[in-house]
């Protein structure tokens, strides 16, 4: 379904065009506005005019998270605070958050591409949509909740948290659609499970809007199997917006990034150049037509493939399709590139293993050790060690012939790994200098 | 026929405590028990008065545990009782996976859990041997 006919349904050209003339803007936009491009348009030689559309894009400056967090609080922002009616940051790991301010027009930019998002995902107005989302400064409740009141659903804020109160409500409520995280969706239906319920026949949910946190095509069927619902990838990063970046259409082939707004392209993320069309790397992002923080080429971290075809669904704006996760994620074991994905795709294709995961990767001598730390099923313990020993085996040689480098498995009691009600943890890096 | 847990256990230190602490609390009572284990987890196997009851609490406390039927045979309790068993099943040519002793208070007989890999021909040639085995209700006696 579509929420705003016209502009999803875009043909390329048209899409171009409209994409050609906004970059000039924003390019002149933030000249004018924005101290920190000024001075990089001067380094670079570079002269508004130099852009005259989507074809000089590789000439602007590429911007990094790294450019917000220097010029914290404000430093980025392109207009007084005057202009701005919210901020919203997101949590650093290390030091200061990310602070980005949106001004009336961005809201209802934002509010336009969520219901965009809602109804490609087969959500309307009779919907009752629940937001499990944390509310406050990080973007998902909030960005999901003013969508999906514009679409007309009924939204029910419950925001994260409180598990138990939260199948209540979605179950004496009647809700129909769920937006969290795919791994919280996944807690959930085990939660709801414990609880005595099934959530296939007690629950009504039809669609789950996930997001967040890169998963895998297993899970999705997984998760798909555990709720009875068809679920769909949103995409979405603070800096560009928040959630509604990206959503995928009920053909379930890549989320669309809403082009009109947000111009994509792929970069090779050591060279910095852009590599072919249909070429895996780095997302970068431009906002066309963003007035509080518009960001020119903003390396997103994430690694993808943009597919520019005409989808199912009759839009032309281009999908993330495979989406690998994010460069930050990544792991170098032994020189060999390993993303959390990979070994997720191999995991929750095996029945016995539960739907919850952790990545310990540490420094044994000269040499990196990953363990996959996988919670057993129930179903699967016996009195015989040599069944569980096999199945081990079975997971450590899947893993390491799918990753091209070998891994350790360690078999874990079900439900010992900490479950997150926002964005999951999978990896920690015990390693000197190593995220934990 | 008596019925045995198994439990899915890591190692770690305290493990073996968050289990029996359940039982106990439970007022359950451990008849037998034996681990086997290799580098980073074990299967705690557990004889216990009320299997249905612990098996459920179990459960509930989120341990990994699964049910199953294990033959318990009485022995007498000096030297070459357990050979008696043994030779019964070799020439039966019933191959045991794992034999592991009660706990018992009296002198004059021991029990042992065993498990093989045909019950069937196990239990008719030691029933023909003369070996009593031993019933679940037993074993909440013992």
């Amino acid at each position: 379904m579509f929420y705003n006919k016209k502009a999803e349904g875009l043909k390329p050209d048209e899409l171009e065009k409209i994409q050609d003339k906004r970059i000039r803007q924003v390019t002149e936009y933030v000249y004018r506005n924005s101290g920190f491009y000024k001075k990089k348009f001067r380094e670079l030689n570079l002269k508004p005019d130099d852009i005259r559309g989507v074809k000089d894009l590789g000439k602007l400056p590429l911007t990094k998270k790294t450019d917000l967090r220097d010029n914290y609080p404000y430093g980025m922002f392109c207009t007084g605070l005057e202009n701005i009616v919210r901020v919203h940051a997101s949590s650093g790991t290390t030091g200061k958050p990310t602070v980005v301010g949106y001004t009336a027009n961005d809201i209802e930019l934002w509010t336009e591409v969520m219901a965009r998002s809602i109804m490609a995902a087969g959500g309307n107005r009779r919907d009752v949509l629940h937001v499990a989302y944390g509310y406050g400064l990080f973007t998902g409740g909030l960005g999901l909740h003013y969508g999906a009141e514009r679409v007309g659903c009924t939204v029910i804020p419950a925001s994260g948290g409180n598990t138990a109160r939260q199948l209540l409500l979605m179950k004496d409520l009647g809700s129909t659609v769920l937006a969290c995280t795919p791994s919280y969706a996944i807690y959930l239906s085990e939660y709801a499970e414990k609880e005595g319920l099934d959530p296939t026949k007690d629950l009504k949910l039809r669609v789950g809007i996930l997001g967040a946190e890169p998963w895998s095509e297993p899970m999705r069927r997984r998760i798909e199997d555990a709720l009875d619902i068809k679920a769909y990838d949103i995409y979405g990063l603070s800096e560009i917006m928040g959630p509604g970046v990206a959503q995928e259409c009920e053909e379930q082939a890549g989320a669309h990034i809403w082009s009109d707004h947000f111009l994509p392209e792929v970069i090779d993320p050591k060279t910095g150049e852009q590599v072919g069309e249909g070429e895996e790397g780095e997302l970068v992002i431009t906002t066309l037509t963003k007035e509080g923080i518009p960001l020119l080429r903003y390396r997103t971290g994430d690694r993808t493939i943009l597919g520019y075809d005409k989808c199912g669904c009759g839009r032309y704006h281009p999908r993330m399709i495979k989406v690998r996760g994010r460069t930050d994620d990544m792991l170098i074991i032994r020189g060999v590139n390993v993303f959390p994905s990979q070994i997720e795709h191999v995991l929750m294709k095996m029945p016995e293993v539960g739907s919850h995961y952790l990545l310990v990767v540490e420094k044994k001598g000269p040499l990196d050790v990953l363990t996959v730390k996988v919670e057993v099923t129930e179903e699967l313990i016996s009195d015989k060690v040599r069944d569980l020993m096999k199945l081990e085996a079975h997971i450590k040689s899947c893993i390491s012939q799918a990753l091209g480098v070998n891994v350790w498995v360690e078999l874990v009691e079900p439900y010992t790994l900490k479950r997150s009600e926002g964005k999951a943890i999978r990896i920690n890096d015990l390693r000197e200098g190593g995220e934990k | 026929m008596i019925k045995q847990l198994s439990v899915f256990l890591e190692n770690e230190p305290g493990r073996l405590v968050k289990v029996t602490r359940i039982l106990e609390d439970a007022n359950i009572d451990i008849r037998a028990l034996t681990v086997a284990e290799t580098a980073d987890f074990g299967i705690l196997r557990l004889i216990v008065n009320d299997p249905e009851r612990a098996y459920s609490i179990l459960r509930e406390n989120n341990v990994a545990v699964a049910s199953d039927v294990v033959l318990g045979v009485e022995v007498n309790d000096k030297p070459g009782g357990l050979r008696v068993v043994a030779e019964l099943l070799a020439e039966g040519d019933v191959n045991i996976e794992y034999v592991y002793a009660f706990v018992t208070r009296s002198h004059e007989s021991a029990f042992v859990v065993l498990r093989v890999d045909d019950r069937e021909r196990a239990t008719k040639v030691l029933k023909g041997g003369g070996v009593h085995l031993v019933e679940q209700d037993e074993v909440a006696r013992i």
